[in-house]
This record gives structure tokens, C-alpha cells and sequence, in this order.
């Protein structure tokens, strides 16, 4: 285990939930009802602000003085370690809470085991985290059931977004050589254990909602090598011109 | 050499309890748990704050006011350290204080039980009825659990038909 290692772990946590998180900030203005618009633009409050803690960490550790708005706004797409999932473009308001309960469930289990985490700092931004996704783990999977088990045109339009996004659920429970390490040296959590229970979780409420788990999905990865999709630069280009039309600009 | 008129740590917390939360400007930082500890070395001052929530953005504003307080009351040193544990808690509330948000018009937050998975995925849970913070009526209804900021939840009265904040048990 080195620094090194540690802050590439801290990268793929903190680029999850700054890209998920701006995904969210997307429906501002837009969600169905008021009451939506606002619990989405607070889930996406959430998310960015857990990602600015563990990207602050990340450069702490790196020692060059990049702090977290560096890191989030002068990186280039393939620099970008989060989950190809959390990129996708919003889709429907159905495709947006079927991704935010898949992931909701994963960052769940995730912050529960990160938070005992022998990185002290780390633990400590867990912890916070984890009292927050519960919160959002509510809203998602009510989101869910509501709309799979609701009206005919509901339940299609879910039962369209899962197919869509089960084969990017794989890479969650990817691992690597610095999952490995960070694992053994009790840093990291071990997301082979996490599998299963991720898997009760999600289909349980899959099961409620009455929609179905598409089966023989290939699963799609890269996302934790900057590998990603064409929507992640597209993304960034407007999360990110603003700083860099104005570096250093402060207000 | 001048001697040194830089307060005791007790009167830094004092000085602390001016600044007020600016999204519930009734109660101050230190009531609020956010000001989690103060060290001084001659005239150069440490405070420890902890978040709220993560992406909280009221914070950056009070540390702004920590560091501007501390520097006109005789420190030329201030930093603000942010802390992650223990994570901070509604709990740490004191009934004095919990008070004071109701009598600004938003309801108190229960206790922060520690809600497992199974409760948290299932859409027929039990749902605390919270007392309306103007008229007390109890019969009340959540409208979201995500309101204007990030501590809230907001709530409607059917008794005198206003909606109303409620401070999030966290």
C-alpha cells in the first residue's frame, strides 16, 4: 500500500459522486413537482459535497497543491475514475431514480464498511456520507416501487431503464491490484463482500416494484482506468468552463 | 513588548456564540455543535469546526466569520480545521436550543435513530407524525424529506394549513 494507491482510491470515491452529483444538479428547474426539483437539487448538494471532502483528501495526500477544485475542474475525461454509470446522460425521470437506487444501494453498503476504515480522515468523511445516503437510499427505492408497481406506462418506462442499466452494474464490484492492497491494509472496503448483500438489497425492491432483472447482461467496465463513455467529455466541457475560462477567479 | 491581550479559551467560546448559523440565523455555532474545539498558543488561535452535511454552504461562510471575529479580538493567527469525528449529530441539541428553532417557526428533530437497511427500502414504513411548531396540532404530513436546505424536510399542518420546516433527525 502506498500514498499513491490511497489517493487513486480516494479519486474513484470522490469522481462518483461529483459526476453523479452534477448529473443531478441537471434536473434543477426541471423535476416533475417542486417537491422533487428540491429533493434533487439536495441529493445532488449531498453528493458534490462528499466528493469536495474526498477530492480534498486526495490532494492533501498527493502533496502537490492541487486542492479539490483543481482536481474537479482542470482533469481531463481520462483522468476521471468514476463508474461508467454515473455518467450516463439523465434520461427520463424513471432512468434517473432507477441509477440513483442502484447506486444509493452500493454507496450504502460502501460508507457502512468505509467508515470503520483505518484511514482515520476517510472514515470520518464516510461517516458522514452514510448518514446522508440513507436519506437517499429512502427516496430512490420508494421512487422505485412507486414507479414499477404504478401506472402501465410507468412500469414500462422503468422496467426500459433497468434494462438499460443493469450491464453498468458490474463494475461496481470490480477490483484491482489497489483495491487489494488498500483492502489488506484495511483502508479500503472489500466489495466482494459487498456483492451479495448489494444484490438482496436491489432485488428485493426490484421484486416490490414488480420489474425484472434482465438476464445474460454483458457487463461494461473502464470507467476506474478513464476509459468512459463519449458523455463524460461532453459532461465536463460545461461542468468545467467556467473555472478554466476564469482560472483563479474567486467570488 | 506589548503584552499580549489574546482571551482564554473559554472566552473564544463565548465570542464564538455571536456567530450565528446563517441558515438558521436563532442559533448560534456552538449551541449548534458545530464548533467542536479551541487551542491557543500565544497569539495564535486553532478552531476545530465539523460540517453538518458534506456539502453544507454555510460553512465556508462561518469560518469566514471565525477567522474575522478571532483577528479583531486580538489573534493574528487564525485557522479553522475541519473535523469529520465523531460525525456531527442533531442529538447534540440541547433542549434550550431545540426550543429556539421552535419558536422560529421550525419543528425540533426527534432522535437520530440509527435506521438499518431493511427499513430504509421499504415504502410501508411507520411515519412520525411531527407536532406543527405553530399551532402544535399533530396532525401534520410530510410533503418532501429534502427542503431548502439541507437540514430540513418540509411538512404541512392541516390543522392551521401552513407548511412548515422540520429539522431533519441526522
Amino acid at each position: 500500500m502506498s500514498d499513491n494507491d490511497l489517493f487513486e482510491y480516494l479519486l474513484r470515491l470522490g469522481d462518483d459522486r461529483l459526476v453523479l452529483g452534477h448529473r443531478l444538479s441537471e434536473w434543477c428547474g426541471h423535476a416533475p413537482i417542486l417537491e422533487e426539483d428540491i429533493a434533487q437539487a439536495n441529493i445532488a448538494l449531498d453528493l458534490i459535497g462528499q466528493a469536495s471532502l474526498y477530492l480534498h483528501h486526495a490532494g492533501e495526500l498527493e502533496g502537490k497543491g492541487r486542492n479539490e477544485d483543481a482536481l474537479a475542474y482542470f482533469r481531463e475525461a481520462v483522468e476521471f475514475r468514476n463508474l461508467l454509470i454515473v455518467e450516463l446522460p439523465n434520461g427520463d425521470f424513471a432512468f434517473t431514480v432507477l441509477r440513483q437506487f442502484l447506486f444509493d444501494a452500493f454507496s450504502f453498503h460502501l460508507l457502512q464498511q468505509l467508515e470503520k476504515s483505518t484511514d482515520a480522515e476517510l472514515g470520518g468523511i464516510a461517516a458522514k456520507g452514510y448518514k446522508e445516503v440513507r436519506y437517499h437510499l429512502r427516496h430512490s427505492s420508494e421512487w422505485v416501487q412507486r414507479l414499477g408497481d404504478g401506472t402501465d406506462e410507468s412500469h414500462t418506462r422503468a422496467q426500459r431503464a433497468l434494462d438499460e442499466l443493469w450491464r453498468f452494474t458490474g463494475e461496481m464490484f470490480e477490483t484491482d491490484d489497489i483495491d487489494e492492497r488498500l483492502v489488506a491494509a484495511g483502508i479500503a472496503a472489500d466489495v466482494k463482500a459487498i456483492e451479495p448483500k448489494w444484490n438482496a438489497m436491489v432485488s428485493d425492491v426490484l421484486s416490490r416494484a414488480t420489474l425484472e432483472i434482465p438476464k445474460n447482461a454483458a457487463m461494461m467496465t473502464g470507467g476506474r482506468r478513464g476509459r468512459h463513455t463519449e458523455y463524460l467529455g461532453h459532461m465536463l466541457s460545461e461542468m468545467q468552463i467556467v473555472a478554466r475560462s476564469h482560472p483563479g477567479a474567486e467570488w | 513588548m506589548i503584552e499580549s491581550s489574546a482571551p482564554t479559551r473559554d472566552e473564544v467560546f463565548e465570542l464564538l456564540t455571536a456567530i450565528k448559523d446563517p441558515e438558521l440565523p436563532v442559533v448560534d455555532i456552538v449551541e449548534l455543535g458545530i464548533v467542536r474545539d479551541v487551542s491557543i498558543e500565544g497569539d495564535a488561535v486553532r478552531v476545530d469546526v465539523t460540517p453538518t452535511y458534506s456539502g453544507c454552504p454555510a460553512l465556508r461562510m462561518i469560518e469566514d466569520e471565525i477567522v474575522e471575529k478571532l483577528k479583531a479580538h486580538g489573534f493574528s493567527d487564525v485557522t479553522v480545521r475541519n473535523v469529520f469525528s465523531p460525525a456531527w449529530t442533531t442529538d447534540w441539541l440541547s433542549r434550550e436550543t431545540k426550543q429556539k428553532l421552535k419558536d422560529y417557526g421550525i419543528a425540533p428533530p426527534g432522535t437520530a435513530a440509527v435506521s438499518d437497511g431493511a427499513e430504509l427500502i421499504t415504502i410501508r414504513r411507520s411515519r412520525e407524525t411531527i407536532a406543527c411548531p405553530y399551532c402544535g396540532s399533530r396532525n401534520t404530513e410530510q410533503k418532501s424529506e429534502f427542503g431548502s436546505t439541507a437540514c430540513k424536510a418540509i411538512h404541512f399542518c392541516n390543522g392551521c394549513h401552513q407548511p412548515f420546516d422540520y429539522f431533519k433527525p441526522f
